[in-house]
């Protein structure tokens, strides 16, 4: 039973002489129920919530004799470039006219909202996708890389692609303090 | 006051079954939680909103942190399989025995030279840290990289093996500078592999 009982007959008188004051030792099972089932939910949660999780990239096609940067429709393009000290700058348009160049901070206030936006100007101006290339500097770590990536999960941008940074873009980012 | 006394009964309720039963999950629920094996470089990974699970077989993971990659394959007999060909590759004999201590291995990170003497040490001696520099990734002359031959060898015997495409994923440290991750995606991207993940812990959505 639950109740561990110790006294042999509760209260119950011996007979004879020698009677030894046993009180009845009942043992409440209630909190040790609870502490297990403390235990269970803890283990239940970290073993799920231990496998990490993947995140799928598709990288483009990289051709070795053909080293031009990618031919993207310059009007639905937004280039990211990523700077040092967790700091990025974006434009639309190619390099040659970089349209509104924008130093800028990652998360929700930062860069979601402007890829937000220009989803939306693309959509509006052009009725196709906005396109994204991701262009990481020397002194950006790989948080920053998946970060942006993320960002771009987030906002549902559907055409993307890493590439490789080029020189003028690195003088843009050292203009804006941003390399 | 009226004199009547409400008979009172016991409300003590037996609790003996429901901690059985407590008992019982929480065993089920330790039991099945995977151990897991100390790693040779101990990796702090980014966090993302993704919640795509990884899946655990065909699954090659190339761990990257403080400048060197390490390498390792799921699957024992599939890492036997490219020992025995990177072997035939750099012309280095493998025993069996050692093959079989190469199989118990989950991720490693030394030059194909020192590769012996890593089978040869026992486990906890292998994973101090210091020891394991990181697999070349580097090209030497007209030599593709060992980093290279290890992904291709992988691959090749999980095609030849399970029939099936391996699966490359990057576990990158947060803190990680973008060069040593750009060269590992070239070596990928002159394979043609260009499809990979980027392992990432959970986040929740902002």
């Amino acid at each position: 039973m639950a109740e561990l009982d110790s006294s042999g007959g509760g209260g119950k008188k011996k007979g004879g002489k020698v009677r030894s004051k046993k009180q009845s030792a009942r043992v409440d099972m209630t909190p040790m129920v609870d502490l297990m089932f403390l235990l269970i939910t803890f283990f239940m949660l970290t073993t799920t919530l231990a496998k990490p999780q993947a995140m799928d990239i598709a990288m483009p096609d990289k051709d070795e004799e053909n080293q031009d940067q990618l031919q993207v429709a310059d009007t639905r393009t937004m280039t990211i470039l990523l700077g040092d000290k967790n700091k990025l700058e974006w434009y639309m348009g190619s390099i040659e006219d970089p349209k509104t160049p924008t130093p800028q901070g990652f998360g929700k206030e930062g860069i979601r909202k402007s890829i937000l936006e220009k989803v939306k100007d693309v959509q509006a101006a052009t009725g196709k996708g906005l396109i994204v290339l991701i262009k990481a500097s020397d002194k950006s770590n790989y948080k920053n890389l998946v970060d942006i990536l993320d960002e771009i999960k987030i906002t549902n941008v559907k055409t993307y692609a890493i590439v490789d940074i080029t020189e003028p873009e690195i003088g843009l980012l050292k203009r804006d303090g941003v390399y | 006051m009226p004199k009547v006394k409400v008979p009172r009964k016991s409300t003590v309720i037996d609790m003996t079954a429901m901690c059985d039963v407590a008992s019982l999950l929480l065993t089920f629920f330790i039991l099945t939680a995977t151990a897991r094996q100390p790693e040779p470089l101990p990796v702090d990974t980014p966090s993302s909103t993704v919640k795509i699970k990884l899946p655990t077989t065909d699954i090659a993971t190339v761990t990257i942190g403080e400048g060197k990659v390490f390498f390792g394959v799921a699957g024992q007999p599939v890492r036997i399989r490219t020992l025995e060909r990177m072997g035939e590759r750099y012309k280095i004999q493998f025993t069996d025995k050692e093959k079989v201590r190469f199989s118990l291995m989950e991720s490693f990170g030394v030059p194909i030279g020192q590769l012996k003497q890593l089978i040869a040490l026992d486990g906890d001696k292998r994973n101090r840290p210091g020891l394991q520099n990181g697999i070349p990734a580097d090209s030497v002359g007209a030599n593709p990289s060992e980093l290279r031959e290890w992904i291709y060898n992988a691959r090749y015997a999980t095609k030849e093996l399970n029939d099936k495409e391996l699966r490359i994923t990057i576990k990158g440290d947060s803190d990680e500078e973008y060069p040593t991750v750009k060269k590992v995606i070239d070596i990928l991207q002159a394979q043609e592999v260009n499809k990979f993940s980027l392992i990432t812990s959970l986040e929740g959505a902002d």
